[in-house]
């Protein structure tokens, strides 16, 4: 049974997103900081009428900080909230089928919390990534 | 609040009370056609009940007496027939649906300001009776209704306006950005302009259709309040706060029964009667606060009594009669959830039944209300000194009057109403000074705590030209920025939980330029910088009349700096020899005659032979504190900027325009050995060996104890002391027991070895505090 991805490039990577957590994939502009936040939260920008709370990918996901230059995001909802998840670039939308992870497949930093599956698009395997999992748990102040 | 505006509000609450009951008849009418055919089914009686009941309850305080005693006749039949008092039969329901037909026929008259004969309600509220002889079906004629003035529309299209508002000022800007990059015809230009006029007043206009101050529901209040109190004998003392915060209009037509309910509540069942709070030692008056405040991104409004509160054992014992729960479900329930079945349906805390707060029919109607948008209400018992009842409501879609700053280059909201005022630094009305590591702003003699925004936010590190004197519930504070830039009205969202885990921040908002923007939390921002408020405690107007400025002496510290301490706790100054002073004991210590007190200096005496001390006391101990001057007795202005971290100084207030450090006296007693007369005792069970008093008596005293072999008359032991084979004589006091060998025998065994001396200290105090 196959279901509906996108093929997005994350920190050089490949990866897939299920559709169902895609609002949209847009080009953010000003993004406004957020100061005393966590790093992997870039600032908030406007969507329409709407606030995002921009997410820088790189640091969430433990690597690299994503360069400032990568304006290309794909918004997801989650309890709620609008975040836009920076990616460096996005691909198509097709159908795969959702395979388990490869056993043995020693996943690192965030890729271990993000990563649920492997999809093969023409033998090449790409990480399914869990948007709602990418964005690090906050605890909130008292 | 004018009379004028005041009889205006009480139109527009009259103009709600007419259109909510017309709607309400139209919606139960159903019901009441359901019930005409089938008088025995009770599952239609509580829809009925509940519109009786709402109307009883807004004519109490519109002041509309045949309303009231229609629908209260009504509601006792009501309620006799939901406790199976009894049974309802088609008399009945003819009868109970007369009232509610005459309480329409009523509520157009008024609507319409046709007069209406009140002949005939007498026998209306005479066939209610379980006696009465079924009466013929009085002919009504038919009224005209007046022209409504009003629409009453759906929420959900006011929230499509809404967004539709916010594209339209983005799509407005963003013509305006396209039109300034080229040469545009002036007429072009005076056309934008007037567009931009327009839709600035669209938003103002749909932003106010949903919006209300708080203040639409609060306006009722005191002639409410001062109406059930007079009707039941007691004197309540009715407080205001925060009456500006601005709801959502459908939020504050919903909070409206609720709150009326939980007001009629605290006066009926929480506040006692003058006589009984006088026996009590209360004041004569009953106190109520109610009070809206903006609390991250909710809106809390807060009843607050001084009464009796609740009696949970009751409600429990309530609960258990009326079946809701098992006993065994009652018994394991938590405090928490006891409490909470103040909000089960068709339970009352009182037995007896008055005409002000029904049968409890309320609390479960309050918490569904609340709970509809999205609310929730919270409970605080102090038996037998008041509940304390807080609703919170989501900020989701609240407007809020905000002044944006900036810092850097971002921009900042703050809510207008923590703002108190905004001064510029230069000039001489400000002064902004270091008092050891903490910034003060000093602004016309009053002195208070200094956050740089840029500096927290890590934006701008120059001292901010800016202030904005935020007032806080714990305090006030100075919160300096670079610029003001503008007040805006906000339409106010909760922000992601990664942005508002950093605690400074309310919300975020879209202002008119496009750029998100974030509503700063002045509570948050003096929590996060460090700030410290020593707390108010608010107390009612009475008392506050008489208070005057604390009286305080003012003096020279020997290390030169001025100080002040309140009078009252300095017995006298005399001037004592230094050579009576001396470090023993690692304390520093002062001979008087036999006595020995502890002393404070905060530097050393240099090369003077004689120094001058305050001698204090706190009616108990007694402690001295040399200083170099005794300058003058002063009254204590009401002001203080709290100091930062703890030590002998509270804070710093301005005297004569001069910033004097406030010593702490409670923070010099806390920090000394208590004296002998409030030493907690110990009584030491001896058993003749002699070992405790000449081996346990100087280490228990070295700890803080007064040791006593036999209690003097009237005395009391704070702790015992045996050893494990005397026998244990009657004591009140908690035991501790000691043993003669290194381990105990066995697991249960709580006996401390009697050189283990920590663990006796431990078990000391653990026991003492039993």
């Amino acid at each position: 049974m196959s279901e509906l991805f996108l093929v997005a490039h994350i920190a050089g990577r490949g990866v897939a997103i299920a559709a169902a957590q895609v609002d949209s994939v847009v080009d953010i502009g000003e993004v406004v900081a957020v100061p005393r936040a966590d790093a992997f939260v870039r600032g908030l920008a406007a969507l329409r009428s709407r606030v995002v709370t921009v997410i820088d990918t790189g640091t969430a996901l433990g690597l690299e900080p994503t360069p400032d230059a990568v304006r290309r995001a794909v918004i997801t909802v989650v309890e709620g909230h609008h975040y836009a998840i920076l990616v460096d670039s996005v691909e198509d939308v097709a159908p795969f089928a959702r395979l388990p992870l490869s056993s043995g497949l020693a996943l690192h930093c965030g890729w271990a919390r993000a990563g649920t599956g492997i999809v093969e698009r023409d033998g090449e395997p790409l990480l399914i990534l869990d948007l709602a999992a990418v964005i690090p748990a906050t605890i909130p102040a008292a | 609040m004018t009379g004028l505006e005041r009889g205006a509000r009480m139109d527009d609450l009259l103009q709600e009370f007419i259109a909510e009951t017309r709607e309400t008849l139209e919606a139960i009418s159903g019901e009441i056609v359901a019930w005409e055919a089938a008088p025995a089914d009770s599952g239609r009686l509580d829809a009925i009940f509940r519109f009786v009941h709402t109307v009883k309850g807004s004519c109490g305080f519109l002041d509309l007496p045949r309303l009231a005693r229609l629908s209260h006749a009504a509601e006792d039949v009501l309620a006799a027939v939901r406790d199976g008092k009894r049974t309802p039969d088609t008399a009945l329901v003819n009868a109970v649906l007369g009232i509610v037909d005459r309480i329409g026929e009523i509520v157009e008259a008024i609507d319409s300001g046709s007069p209406l004969d009140d002949s005939g309600e007498d026998l209306l509220i005479a066939a209610l009776a379980p006696d009465a002889q079924p009466r013929a079906q009085a002919p009504t004629t038919p009224h005209s209704r007046a022209a409504s003035r009003s629409v009453r529309l759906n929420v959900d299209l006011l929230d499509h306006m809404m967004s539709g508002m916010s594209e339209m000022v983005l799509a407005r800007n963003e013509l305006a950005r396209r039109l300034r990059d080229c040469d545009v015809d002036p007429k072009v230009e005076a056309a934008l302009e007037r567009l931009s006029l327009t839709v600035a007043d669209m938003r103002d206009t749909v932003t106010r259709t949903r919006m209300q101050k708080v203040d639409a529901l609060f306006s009722a209040l005191p002639r409410m309040v001062r109406d059930t109190s007079a009707e039941l004998g007691k004197s309540v003392d009715l407080e205001i706060e925060g009456a500006d915060v601005e709801l959502d209009r459908e939020m504050i037509e919903l909070m409206r029964d609720p709150l009326v309910h939980i007001i009629r509540n605290s006066i009926d069942h929480g506040i006692e009667g003058p006589a009984e709070r006088r026996a009590l030692g209360k004041p004569k008056n009953g106190r109520l606060v109610v009070s809206a405040r903006q609390s991250g991104n909710q809106i809390l409004i807060e009843v607050a009594d001084d009464g009796k509160g609740i009696d949970v054992a009751r409600i429990v014992a309530k609960a258990a009669e009326k079946g809701l729960h098992s006993l065994p479900e009652l018994a394991a329930m938590s405090d928490a959830a006891k409490l909470d079945l103040i909000f089960a349906p068709g339970l009352s805390s009182r037995d007896a039944v008055t005409a002000i707060s029904g049968r409890g029919v309320g609390m479960d109607v309050v918490r569904a209300n609340i709970e509809q948008i999205g609310g929730r209400i919270v409970l605080t018992n102090d038996p037998g000194r008041g509940l304390r009842i807080v609703i919170h409501v989501p900020l989701t879609l609240s407007i809020l009057s905000t002044i944006i700053v900036g810092v850097g280059t971002q921009r900042f909201a703050l809510p207008r109403q923590a703002i108190e005022e905004i001064v510029m630094v230069r000039g001489d009305a400000v002064r902004i000074d270091t008092i050891g590591d903490a910034a003060t702003a000093t602004v016309r003699g009053r002195r208070m705590p200094l956050v740089s925004l840029g500096q927290l936010f890590d934006l701008n590190d120059d001292a901010p030209p800016t202030l904005v004197i935020v007032s806080t519930r714990e305090g006030d504070y100075a919160l300096g920025v670079d610029t003001v830039l503008d007040t805006e009205e906000l339409v106010v969202k909760p922000a992601s939980p990664a942005v508002m885990a950093t605690g400074v921040y309310a919300g975020k908002t879209l202002p008119d330029n496009g750029l998100p923007m974030l509503l700063l939390d002045a509570s948050g921002i003096a929590a996060v910088a460090g700030l410290r408020f020593t707390p108010v405690v608010a107390a009612s107007t009475e008392v506050e009349d008489v208070v005057p400025g604390v009286p305080a002496l003012l003096f020279d510290d020997l290390d030169g700096c001025r100080r002040a301490i309140a009078l009252a706790v300095i017995d006298r100054v005399e001037p004592v020899a230094v050579d009576a002073i001396r470090w023993s004991g690692g304390a520093m210590r002062l001979s008087i005659g036999d006595a020995i007190i502890p002393l404070h200096a905060v530097a050393a005496f240099g090369t003077r032979t004689e120094v001058a001390v305050l001698r204090l006391t706190d009616g108990e101990s007694e402690m001295a504190y040399a200083i170099a001057e005794a300058i003058e007795i002063v009254a204590l202005p009401a002001e203080m900027a709290p100091a930062r971290g703890i030590g002998p100084i509270a804070g710093v207030v301005s005297i004569g325009g001069e910033q004097v450090e406030l010593v702490d006296p409670h923070a010099l007693f806390a920090g000394q050995p208590v004296t002998l007369a409030s030493l907690p005792v110990c009584l030491l069970q001896v058993d003749g060996s002699g070992w405790m008093e000449t081996f346990l008596k100087p280490a228990l005293e070295a700890s803080g104890y007064r040791c006593v072999t036999a209690l003097a008359a009237g005395e009391t032991a704070a702790v015992a002391l045996a050893m494990e084979d005397t026998p244990l004589r009657e004591t009140l006091a908690p035991v501790v027991t000691l043993r003669r060998t290194r381990t105990a025998e066995g697991e249960d065994d709580a006996s401390i070895y009697r050189y283990d001396r920590p663990a006796l200290i431990a078990a000391l105090a653990a026991r003492r505090a039993m």
